[in-house]
């Protein structure tokens, strides 16, 4: 019995954890394989391979992630000439750990997208003073500039904005919106709340029909939708703030047999660019999808560039370029090029 | 006269008893608050859908609709709390398990395919044999290992959702529309009510029926209840709580067919979020000691629709998002501690003590 406990408490440590350590771990031994075989295809000036810890949260959590973690996974390759070590943790504390692992092996650059942005104060010391420059990507931490060299970001207020600007653009007569947020205190969550929050106070002619958190989730925002259609009260426009909840409403919205999209009663947004999302949007059955750019790692790769060359990096924070696709101007290229 | 009074007193005495009274009453509440609020909050309409098919609408439905998959849970999570006197607090990762393996089964490592590379029963069998795995695997380590249950769930509460992510490769597939999946967790062409509600009725008869027609309650409440006793009557308690925790299997399996169908797709990490914790709740509401043995069926479920009320209502009166949890949780403890079996005994001492002056006056008289 006490066994099995024992056993249990290893795995309760978090199975992201132990997958992450294992892989972690199983990266040490790798490392110097992979230098050995780096050396004979090098592709680098010097011949030796540039060795790189990327911390990430566990790719299973969206399809942002997914598409952000193939993305860094497929530029930072030998070919490339990095020796690449990966850990995954949607938990601070053991990314922090997988940090100071990897500064003790010596990596020459630590990227980092922070679970949460707290305590990264004291590993980013550590690292510096064993000269190792961290990058962060994604999310930045609470931590002094001075402790990374860039911090490669998405502007969640400015996604926010994008779309509510969007929105106004319509010129409807009256927007009576249906707000489904995502995890309260997410910064996606706040961003994209914020701008639509300060619309709706700035003009007469807005309002919240109702504004619900469903968690990211669709069936969540399933059940809200189909509560406000229940009570009768008129809407014409569906904020979600990821794809996976405009989904949600719109099958509520089907259910209900109630028209959407180009040519419909309601106007659908969502956020995040899911392939399928910006299909939906093309198909004129939502009308408008916010992008929220995984692809961080090209960005990282020029900045790592440069500092091999031994220039200054001066921007301190690099936004990512976003867009959007509305159902006018979505083409399929636009998709292809874009779709997570 | 004092006969007639002491009648009385029992069927008070019986119904304060009764383990269905406290759901019943929360519910009353509940119906109670509408009417007063809004009392158009019952109101059906019938209206078409997108595809011209006659649907019932209305807040009464959107209860009995979403509330199924919690009912369903409700049955298996009654049994394993009966039996192990404690919870599985793995369905919702087991959920997004058997709903990946349904999803890897119809779309075969297609991520959009044009049509469905199996049959549907066949995927359903699939997601059931799954789940039931999942299941027998806690039930091993809950029966013969003899890990605290909720300690031995935890381990497919955070490794759930990897493993179904995993089966699929990480992708999240999209089901044709056109297949016809979507009638489990929407309608059926031509019935204006929700698939889901048959579907959580069928599961609520069969279990009524194994219930009245074999041991398996009467077993499981005495493996709860003293499982040296059940043994020495011949029981086999290791046998009998692994038993309950395939079944919740089977209703896991079930409850992923409906959130899988809902929306032809799956979010490993969004599906059935929280929903054990519901499914819990539901058992307590409904009166059943969480330290097991006796247990009734019908108040579970029931507590598991009232919780779907609950959450409808706040939906309904547009609580401000972040307050919801607050609410719900305010309303869920004075209902489980009302339901508690400590605070109804002291209530139907009080009951008591306020009736016996009476009866003492009266034979005095």
């Amino acid at each position: 019995m006490s066994i099995s406990r024992r056993n249990f408490l290893k795995v309760a440590g978090g199975t992201a954890g132990v997958l992450a350590l294992a892989g972690c771990n199983g990266g040490n031994t790798d490392a110097p394989a992979s230098d050995d075989g780096g050396e004979g295809d090098a592709s680098q000036a010097g011949g030796e391979l540039i060795s790189v810890g990327i911390i990430n949260n566990d790719p299973n959590e969206s399809g942002y992630r997914t598409a952000n973690d193939k993305d860094m996974k497929e530029t930072f390759t030998e070919e490339n000439g990095f020796a690449a070590e990966f850990a995954y943790s949607m938990k601070n504390e053991e990314q922090i750990q997988s940090a100071q692992q990897f500064i003790q092996n010596g990596v020459k650059y630590l990227l980092v997208s922070a679970a949460d942005t707290a305590g990264w104060d004291t590993p980013l010391q550590d690292a510096q003073a064993a000269g190792t420059q961290t990058i962060l990507f994604d999310r930045v931490v609470d931590a002094d500039e001075s402790l990374y060299v860039a911090a490669v970001v998405s502007d969640m207020d400015a996604e926010g904005e994008t779309a509510v600007n969007w929105l106004t653009e319509q010129g409807l007569d009256e927007y009576n919106i249906i707000h489904i947020q995502g995890v309260m205190g997410s910064s996606a969550q706040v961003g994209r709340t914020g701008a639509l929050n300060k619309a709706v106070e700035a003009n007469d002619n807005w309002a919240l029909v109702t504004q619900q958190a469903a968690d990211w989730d669709a069936a969540t925002a399933q059940q809200i939708t189909q509560s406000v259609i229940d009570a009768g009260t008129p809407f014409n426009v569906i904020y979600a703030e990821n794809d996976d909840m405009a989904k949600g409403a719109v099958a509520a919205l089907d259910a209900a047999g109630i028209t959407h999209g180009k040519d419909g009663d309601v106007i659908i947004m969502g956020f995040d660019h899911n392939t399928w999302a910006l299909e939906e949007v093309m198909a004129g059955r939502w009308n408008y999808d916010g992008q929220c750019n995984p692809y961080q790692a090209a960005t990282i790769l020029d900045i790592i560039n440069k500092l091999e060359a031994g220039e200054e990096i001066t921007e301190k924070t690099i936004i990512m370029e976003e867009g959007y696709a509305d159902c006018e101007t979505v083409t399929q290229e636009y998709i292809d090029e874009n779709g997570i | 006269m004092t006969i007639e009074k002491s009648k009385d007193d029992n069927i008070l005495k019986r119904l304060l008893h009764n383990q269905l009274i406290i759901p019943i009453a929360a519910l009353l509440a509940l119906v109670l608050f509408n009417l007063i609020a809004d009392p158009s909050f019952f109101a059906i309409t019938m209206n078409t859908d997108s595809t011209g098919n006659p649907v019932l609408s209305g807040q009464l439905i959107s209860i009995l609709n979403n509330g199924s998959e919690l009912a369903i849970l409700a049955i298996g999570m009654t049994l394993v709390t009966a039996a192990t006197g404690g919870q599985d607090i793995s369905v919702g990762a087991t959920i997004a398990v058997a709903g990946s393996a349904m999803l890897a089964v119809l779309c075969g490592g297609n991520v959009r395919p044009e049509t469905i590379a199996a049959p549907i029963i066949l995927a359903f069998l699939v997601g059931v044999v799954v789940a039931m795995i999942c299941g027998a695997f806690n039930g091993v380590m809950v029966a013969v290992f003899k890990v605290q249950p909720m300690v031995a769930t935890l381990i497919l509460y955070t490794a759930g959702r990897s493993i179904a992510a995993w089966i699929n490769n990480n992708q999240l597939p999209i089901i044709p529309t056109d297949s016809g999946f979507g009638v489990f967790g929407g309608f059926i062409p031509g019935i204006p009510i929700p698939t889901p509600f048959f579907i959580a009725l069928a599961c609520i008869v069969v279990i009524f029926l194994v219930l009245k027609f074999t041991s398996l309650g009467l077993y499981v409440q005495s493996v709860g209840i003293n499982e040296k006793a059940a043994r020495l009557n011949g029981l086999n308690p290791t046998f009998i709580k692994w038993l309950t925790f395939v079944i919740l299997g089977v209703c896991v399996a079930v409850a992923a067919l409906i959130k899988v169908s809902r929306l032809n797709t799956i979010n490993y990490q969004t599906i059935a979020a929280d929903i054990e914790m519901d499914a819990i709740l539901a058992v307590a509401l409904g009166g059943n000691a969480l330290s097991g043995g006796k247990f009734n069926m019908g108040a579970s479920i029931l507590g598991a629709y009232i919780i779907q009320f609950l959450t409808t209502t706040l939906y309904k009166f547009n609580v401000a998002s972040a307050a919801l949890p607050a609410y719900k949780a305010i309303v869920v403890i004075v209902l489980v501690v009302l339901s508690a079996p400590i605070v109804r005994e002291k209530l139907s001492a009080l009951w008591k003590k306020i009736r016996s002056p009476k009866a003492e006056v009266e034979v005095a008289k």
